[in-house]
């Protein structure tokens, strides 16, 4: 994974997640305040700005770094710090490499989800987006370890987050606004679950494209 | 719903705008990031206050900034936690050399965002303390969910530390006064009506033509139950018992009474609530030392009110008498 993929990562999360931004929007409306679409659609248009500043030299690790602070300094509300420090963990993860393997992606993965957890508190089933990301990062590295592709690993992973996402529907949930619900979060798909799983499912679609 | 405005996206900016000359000579305002600071910052020597959240609560918290009060507000997008970035320059903007104070409320985004600028500020040699203010006694369940919520007492406690900030107290003064009060604040709201931000333009909960939501939070954040609409004296007692009971002030205490309109309740129905806490109070034996009564923490549009009560000691009564000279609080100037 090289910073020509980060790149395109990137930009193809910000192009889903401005396509999903009115979903992500009725999601958050129906147990949070209905600001999550908005909130993320800012941070990404943000980051493609920033990416735009940025020359071609710029090696993957940073550009993530320079990306994670981006989401920190304009999303605002609880996913700008988690997404902000994901990105920066995974960032400081690679490194200043010019690429980094499957094994080094996967290890940026899991410093992201790792950074997330910590920051955010959340365990898993809290119905947050550490549902979609904890089961994507296993699922990266079995289907490594296990010898597949990075590519097919990828698509295991983005299938797991949609999964993880899914299972959050019967989810009581306990962390951020929608935890003052109670019962009343049950049979509701988390909003941070499934920007989670879009930026996921980009990631996969970013490998595709670079190979 | 209709709204006052031009465009969903521009509402914050334009506000600011709006409030920049409304209050020329009292409060200037940074535009990137959005900061609302006093016009004489930093003051050389005082302890700073800076506090900051989504927009949609005015006059919460640009409203509250001023001498007395704070030195520098944040506001975010409308329900939207500001950004560490947001918080450093205030903090930067206002720091005289004494330390400054973040009054951050519980809420999940508030917390990490105010974390992540205290951090940066230290990182840049600027001493930080943060105090969360955590009254709403309608979350009872603190274990399983993202805990009480920072509401009514949050004024109070810009106000009191604010005074005692402009009395030369301590960064360690200052930070006490807040958990101070916040140790001895309790609120509970009641909505008639739901809101809808700007950008959905739909209301964010829905209540019968008949219902009324009690318990309710500043973001319409669900509460206890939903119950029959009633008279205001049965409403009052609802609101009123669950914030004696975790409060539990001795008989013959005075409190500080805040009685806050959610946006959308005239001021006539404020004070008729005011009334029946006052009597409610006196026939437990509770005196009102002090009062206040308006709109001051509100939730957009929303119909609905908050009760805050404040045990009052001689100092907390003596540092709410201080002048306070903001857009929305003044007196003793």
């Amino acid at each position: 994974m090289d910073a020509m993929t980060v790149t395109s990562w990137l930009r193809s999360c910000s192009a889903a997640i401005a396509e999903q931004k009115d979903y992500l929007t009725q999601l958050d409306a129906a147990i949070g305040d209905a600001d999550h679409g908005s909130n993320m659609t800012r941070g990404f248009a943000a980051v493609e700005a920033k990416l735009d500043e940025l020359d071609g030299g710029t090696p993957p690790g940073k550009l993530l770094i320079a990306a994670g602070q981006t989401l920190v300094s304009t999303v605002g509300g609880a996913s700008g710090p988690l997404w902000g420090t994901a990105l920066r963990r995974a960032g400081r993860s690679m490194g200043d490499v010019d690429a980094v393997d499957g094994q080094g992606l996967a290890a940026a993965v899991d410093a992201a989800v790792a950074g997330v957890v910590e920051l955010g508190a959340a365990q898993p089933g809290d119905k947050t987006m550490v549902d979609a990301l904890l089961p994507a990062a296993e699922s990266l590295r079995i289907h490594l370890d296990g010898g597949d592709t990075l590519l097919a690993s990828l698509a295991a992973a983005s299938a797991a987050a949609e999964a993880g996402m899914r299972a959050t529907v019967p989810m009581l949930a306990r962390k951020g606004r929608a935890s003052y619900l109670g019962e009343r979060s049950i049979g509701h798909q988390d909003p941070g679950a499934t920007s989670a799983a879009i930026i996921v499912a980009a990631l996969e679609r970013a490998v595709a494209g670079a190979r | 719903m209709k709204k006052l405005i031009n465009d969903p996206e521009a509402v914050v900016r334009e506000a600011l705008e709006g409030m920049e000359a409304a209050h020329r000579g009292a409060v200037r305002v940074m535009y990137e990031p959005y900061v609302v600071v006093r016009v004489d910052a930093p003051v050389s020597g005082k302890v700073a206050i800076i506090s900051g959240g989504g927009s949609g609560h005015e006059p919460m918290h640009g409203g509250f900034v001023g001498p007395g009060m704070l030195d520098a507000a944040c506001p975010g997008e409308v329900f939207t936690s500001p950004t560490p970035d947001q918080m450093l320059e205030a903090t930067k903007a206002v720091d005289g050399g004494a330390g400054v104070l973040h009054i951050v409320k519980n809420y999940t985004g508030d917390i990490l965002n105010f974390e992540m600028a205290a951090e940066l500020a230290q990182g840049e040699g600027i001493e930080v303390a943060a105090v969360v203010i955590n009254d709403d006694v309608a979350v009872q369940d603190s274990l399983y969910t993202a805990g009480r919520r920072g509401v009514g007492a949050t004024v109070l406690a810009e106000k009191l530390a604010g005074a005692r900030a402009e009395q030369g107290g301590s960064l360690t003064d200052v930070a006490g006064v807040v958990r101070a009060v916040n140790e001895r604040a309790r609120s509970f709201g009641v909505a008639l009506t739901s809101c809808a931000t700007p950008a959905s333009g739909t209301p964010i909960f829905d209540l019968g033509a008949d219902e009324i939501e009690v318990g309710v939070g500043i973001h319409g954040e669900p509460g206890r139950r939903r119950e029959k609409h009633a008279p205001a004296r049965e409403i009052v007692e609802m609101m009123l018992e669950p914030i004696l009971d975790d409060l539990q002030p001795a008989q013959g205490s005075s409190v500080l009474a805040f009685v806050n309109g959610l946006g959308g309740t005239p001021l006539l129905e404020l004070y008729l609530l005011f009334n029946e806490v006052n009597g409610q109070l006196a026939d437990r034996g509770i005196t009102v030392g002090r009062s206040l009564v308006g709109n001051y923490i509100t939730s957009l549009e929303m119909a609905g009110a908050s009760i805050t009560l404040l045990q009052l000691d001689d100092e907390l009564a003596r540092l709410w008498d201080a002048p306070v000279k903001t857009a929305a609080l003044r007196w003793g100037v």
